[in-house]
Parts: structure tokens; sequence; C-alpha cells
């Protein structure tokens, strides 16, 4: 044994006293922010418990897909649905902003090493004024460049005459309303969404083996588009079309778009996906350029002395190479989109952050449960997100050679 | 080491903070002015102008609390908060009064852990439309698209006000007035929904105020005062008394100009309970005995507030209505200093 003193020399034991210290301190910070909060809602009359959900909420939302998919109905509807109805909105414009943003942002980062002058400067000015300009302001200046660039609300601009029209309360498009049968064209739908892939993966075995190559990416589309299309109308066109429908004539309040008639996209929606989509594209350009520029210039060379083409050269040697790059920062602007679309409440699209934990929470007052809730939502997505990214991550990898 | 005792020392620094939460009278004192929740910019309830300087009858009654706590009403330090933002902040302990244009419900009252010291000014949701749209009432607008402020009752009033008379409508809420403004502003909607006096005093930022008007229907009642946390009694007695004096005084015709007479000419029991030479009404609050004398020669009496700035000569230009004295045909009435 010996002596207690020479504990503090020891390397181990001071380490293990550390941890434990360190521990404990946690222990007491989380007992302390507990027993503190639940003392000061003693004192203010208030208590946790998430009893509220199953309240009636009295209030109208702005028509969304997620008030559309959730049937909100005041009156009848509960905070439960309120806080669905916000999680479906900030999923969908997170989902279609992360689509939009990596599309327009491998565009733009591939544009910027274009050797065309008026294409590379273009780019290049694209992405340094982008990104240097907070996200709100990007978004005030779209929704109020979206709504003062529309027709008011008795005009319109009519994209296509009786079926799609866009004016200052939204666009409007034809509106699917699935019948009996419309199940079936959707399995379809599947059915030759997996076949075109796997004629796809038919056709590159078949190219690596014989050389001969054949045209999968048409085919797919032919067999998604012509095989949904006949099973569509072989059930009978099970799906019906609701239109806009449009008054010019009679009192001036009832002309224009009229309610519940064919589907229509909120300019908030437009506004927020836009700026969500195009402040973000900034960011990916780089790292998609980073990336590029990452892979030895020999690799280019090595291609095109085989004879490949500049295209292909890009598609089949250099991106798959420099996908490697680029997926981990790729996925930080993929949450960081999904917790920007959050600022959407400074102008009125209904999401999360500004029908749950905006209206809902001024009403019921559950501050704790409520935030609590909704922090739970953004990290489910993020974490989700990240999931998936890291597994296409791994996949590129083994790509590798 | 080191990084240990950081961790200590910010455990124990956020116990230090947590502990200011008992009497709001005595932070107040320690800390030198009444931190007051506000708008961020009513024009006549509470409003910065060009200097910087809030103005407004919600902050009269900020600077009508720091008067009588401090002898100083300018000893306040405002705090601009979305309508949504506000009871948290409030609860949080960020602020000592919300002084909002908030109205006094049920719900609030109970479930929030907030209560209402009083009613500053009673008002009613209206609507406002564009005049071209040909609209002359509130039941005329089936199938309207509707802008107005998250977290707000009036949401609330708005759908029930058109579920009552079986209309439809689409509401735009928006987090600031100023984007519901805008929006409205620029045609997104046909109808701009909130209490008619924030009407009248959102209306002077229109591009052309004049082509809109205020449909004659009210929705609803709401009356807007101070509130405070709930289980500060002291601090709680202190703002109701506070806007009790302001009210008291113009009934007893008491005003900044003439309130420095009083000190000196012969004044009647009531005037001098007032005053605080007679009687010790001040210290029952834990003030100052002078405490509301204080708050008439700096703030002013309630009509001298009003008219100043929400009246007739204001750009918002509100007649006192209902927010009359009961002795002039209004509902004004405050219990007496005695």
């Amino acid at each position: 044994m010996s002596r207690p003193s020479s504990l503090i020399y020891d390397r181990q034991a001071r380490s293990l006293v550390f941890q434990v210290l360190l521990i404990l301190a946690l222990v007491f910070g989380a007992w302390w922010l507990g027993s503190n909060t639940l003392v000061n809602l003693a004192a203010q009359g208030k208590t946790l418990g998430f009893g509220f959900l199953t309240q009636t909420s009295g209030f109208q939302i702005n028509a969304t897909l997620g008030t559309w998919l959730m049937e909100y109905n005041v009156g009848s509807s509960t905070y439960l649905d309120v806080y669905v109805i916000g999680i479906i909105n900030t999923f969908l414009v997170a989902a279609l902003g992360i689509i939009g943003a990596t599309i327009l942002g491998f565009t733009m980062g591939i544009m910027r090493l274009s050797k065309n002058f008026v294409i590379r400067s273009f780019a290049t000015v694209y992405v340094e004024v982008l990104r240097n300009i907070p996200l709100l302001l990007q978004l005030f200046f779209w929704y109020f460049a979206v709504l003062r660039s529309l027709p008011n609300r008795r005009g319109q601009i009519e994209i296509f005459e009786g079926a799609a029209g866009i004016n200052i309360t939204g666009l409007y498009l034809p509106a699917p309303l699935p019948q009996d049968g419309a199940g079936i064209v959707g399995v379809a739908f599947i059915v030759f969404v997996i076949a075109a892939f796997w004629i796809g993966s038919w056709a590159k075995k078949r190219q690596y083996e014989t050389g001969q190559r054949f045209p999968a990416f048409w085919a797919g589309v032919a067999i998604i588009f012509f095989g949904t299309a006949l099973v569509y109308f072989v059930m009978g066109q099970p799906i019906d079309w609701s239109f806009p429908v449009f008054k010019d004539t009679g009192p001036l309040l009832r002309r224009g778009f009229q309610i519940g008639n064919g589907m229509a996209i909120i300019p908030e929606f437009i506004a927020v996906w836009l700026a969500l989509t195009l402040y973000t594209a900034a960011f990916i350009a780089e790292i998609v350029r980073a990336g590029i520029l990452a892979i030895a210039k020999g690799q280019t060379e090595a291609s095109y002395s085989l004879g490949i083409r500049p295209g292909t050269t890009l598609r089949l040697v250099i991106i798959p190479q420099a996908l490697r790059v680029i997926i981990p920062p790729l996925t930080s602007q993929y949450l960081n989109l999904t917790k920007n679309s959050s600022l959407a409440v400074a102008i009125a699209y209904p999401e999360l952050v500004s029908i749950f934990a905006g209206t809902a929470l001024n009403q019921v007052g559950k501050e704790i449960e409520m935030i609590g809730m909704m922090m739970i939502v953004y990290l489910t997505f993020s974490l989700l997100t990240a999931a998936f990214m890291n597994w296409f991550n791994a996949r590129v990898k083994l790509v590798e050679r | 080491m080191k990084k240990l005792s950081l961790i200590v020392a910010g455990v124990a620094a956020l116990a230090a903070a947590s502990v200011a939460q008992a009497g709001t009278l005595e932070d107040v004192r320690a800390k030198g002015f009444v931190q007051c929740g506000v708008s961020q910019g009513l024009p006549g309830f509470s409003n910065p102008d060009d200097q910087g300087n809030w103005a407004g009858i919600d902050v009269d009654l900020c600077r009508a609390v720091a008067a009588a706590v401090f002898g100083d009403a300018n000893a306040v330090k405002y705090t601009p908060l979305s309508a949504k933002q506000r009871f948290t902040a409030l609860s949080s302990g960020e602020i000592d009064i919300l002084s909002r244009n908030t109205t006094w419900t049920m719900t609030r009252d109970t479930q929030l852990g907030l209560n209402f010291a009083g009613v500053n000014y009673y008002d009613g949701q209206g609507m406002m439309v564009p005049t071209a749209l040909g609209v002359n009432s509130a039941t005329e607008l089936d199938g309207a698209n509707i802008c107005t402020n998250t977290g707000t009752t009036t949401e609330l009033n708005i759908t029930d006000y058109f579920r009552a008379n079986g209309m439809s409508f689409n509401l735009v809420a928006f987090e600031k007035a100023d984007e519901v403004v805008a929006a409205y502003d620029a045609g997104r909607c046909d109808v701009y929904t909130t209490d008619r006096s924030g009407l009248a005093a959102q209306r002077t930022k229109l591009t052309n105020p004049d082509d809109h008007k205020v449909l004659p229907e009210i929705i609803s009642k709401e009356p807007l005062g101070p509130v405070v946390r709930q289980g500060d009694d002291q601090w709680f007695n202190i703002v109701r008394w506070s806007l009790n004096a302001m009210i008291n005084a113009e009934e007893m015709g008491i005003t900044s100009a003439n309130i420095n007479k009083l000190t000196y000419n012969d004044k009647t029991p009531a005037e001098a309970r007032f005053i605080g030479t007679e009687g010790k009404f001040g210290e029952e609050l834990g003030l100052a005995n002078d405490w509301a004398y204080k708050i008439i020669s700096q703030v002013g009496n309630y009509a001298e507030s009003y008219d100043r700035n929400v009246g007739p000569n204001t750009p918002l230009k509100l007649d006192r209505g209902v927010n009359a004295l009961w002795s002039q045909g209004g509902i004004l009435y405050a219990a007496p200093i005695r």
C-alpha cells in the first residue's frame, strides 16, 4: 500500500478523480436546473404536462400541404394536429430546399470552373453576393419581390389556360383527387421506377461485359411514363383533377381564384423555398468547386488521353472522386438549411416555429414542453439527414478503387 | 483542473443568477431602473422617436412606475418584444413589467402564471380594408385573405367571428407587425385585422392611408393593460396603483401643470392623501409617500397621457369613447386612494 499522497502523482488515479468530479458537476448542474425550474413553475402556479395536446386549437392556419394532409378544421383539430402540420410544413420546405440547392449548387460549382469567362464570372458573382447577405434579409427580399412582381388578387398571369395561373395569393395548379383504384396506379408507378433502376444496372453490366451501350436513361423514363399512363387508363382514370377556378366578374371581393378549387402554393412558401435554395446553393457551389479542384489534374488528362469527352470525363471520372471530398461538408449545409427553415416564421409561412412554438405556445403557455417538442423535431430531422448522408458517404467510399 | 474549476465557477454563477426571483421591488431598486417590455413599434402605445426615445401610453405607464419607485420617470429601460416573445420574457424575469398593448383574457390570467394589473386602454378588434374593395361590413368578407400577427388574441377572435358567421377565410399570420403592414400594403390580403387602436396606428405607415377604411364591426373585447408575474403581490400593487393614480388624478382634476400649486394651497383631504402629505399610502406600497405626486408631476394624469399619445390631436385621432372617465360617459373607473 502506498501512502495517499502518492495518489496525486498517479496519473490514473488523478484522471479518475477528475472524471468523477466532472460527472458530479454535470449531475449537479442538471439537478439544479431541473429543481430550479420546478420551483419557479410552482411559484407561478404552472404545472408540467402534455394534456394540452388534446385541447382543440381555435385558430385558422394558412392553407398548406400540412393543413390539407391533416384535414385541419378549426373547432375539431387539436394542438397535436397543429404540431404535426408544423412538422409537415417544415419537412416540405426543407426537403424541397435540399433538392433545389443541390441541383443549383452543383451547377454553379461546375460553372465557376468553366473556361468561358461569362459563365465563370456569373457563377462567381452569384456565389459572392448570395452567401454574403444574411439569409433573413434575402427572405424579406424574395418575399416582397415575389409579392410586388405578381398581379394582385383580382388579376392573374395564366400559365396554362384554365389549368394553371399565378397571382399574389399564390400559384394555382390542378390538384389530383384520388378515386377508387388510385392506389393501384401509385403502386404501379413505384414498380416502374424500380424497373427503370433495374434496367439501368442491367445496361451498365452489359456495357462492362460486351461494350455495347443501351439508352437506359430514356428507356427508364419511357417505362415510368408510358407504364403508369397505361395502368391509369386501364383502371378507368381513377384520378379526378380539380382545376383552379378564376372569376373575373361579380363583386370585387369574389373575383380572383376561388378557394377550394385546384391546388394553391402560397407565395410565403415560394419565397422561403427560393431564399433557402439560392442561399444554400451558393455554399454548395463552393464545396463542389473545392471538391473538383481537389482531384489531381492528371485524372482529367488521363481521361482525355483515353479519348473521353469533357462532359463524360466530368461525370464518370471527376465527380465520383470529388464526391468523397464534397459529401461531409455538404451534409453540414443540408443540416443548416433544415434549421434555417425556421426563419420562415418572419414571413408567415406556417412551419413549426411559427404555428406551434408561436401561435399555439401563446395560447397554452407550456414553454418547456413545447420548446422541447420542437427541439426534438429539429434534432430528429438533423440526425436522419446526417445518418442518410453518412450511409451515402460510405457507399461512395466503397466505389473507390 | 483548470477546466474543472471553470465548470464549477460556471455552475456557481448560474446558481447565483437564479436566486433573483422573489422580490421584484428589491431587484428593481438594486439595479436602479425598471425593465419594461414594450412593442416593437406601435405608434401611440410604445414607439421610439427618431432619437430612440420611447413614447406612448404604454410607455407612460412604465414611466409612472419608475417615478413611483425612484422618483425619476426616466429610470426605465425598454425591451422591444414581439407578440409571441412577450409572456416568456416576463415569466423568465427578463423584464419587470409587460406594458405592450396586451389583452387581458382568462387563459392568460390563469394559465400563464401572470397577473394583469389593470386596464389602461379599452379596445376592440376591428378590420381594415382597401376602400376600392367596396365592402361596407365585415359580413361581406366571405372568402377573404386576412393578414394579422401571430401569438395574439386576434387570431382566435377572427377565427371565431368567421366561424360564427359561417364564412370561409384564409389567415396569413406574420411574426412582426411591420411585415403585416408591408404585406397588406402590397396587396397580399384583402383585410388587415388587429385591435382598432392598432389599426389607427399602423394605418399611418401605409403608402396611402386614405385609401383604406376601418369597418364598423367590433368583433371582440380587448381590455389592454400592464402585466406582471404572478406571486409578487407587492410589485403587482405598485403597478396597479400607479395606473390608478393616473386615472384618479384626472378625475380629481390634478394635472402635471397644477399639482405643484396643491402643495402650497389649501387642499381637500383627498388631494392631501393623493400627494402624500396625509396618511402613509406610499409606505404601505413599500414606496415614498409622495409616490403619486412624482407620477403626476413627471408623467401627467391619464388624460394628459391619452391626449399626448393617441388623442384627436395625434396622427391616430382616437376619440376617448369608452376610455373616458365613468363620470363622463366612459368606463374608466379607478378605486379611490384612501
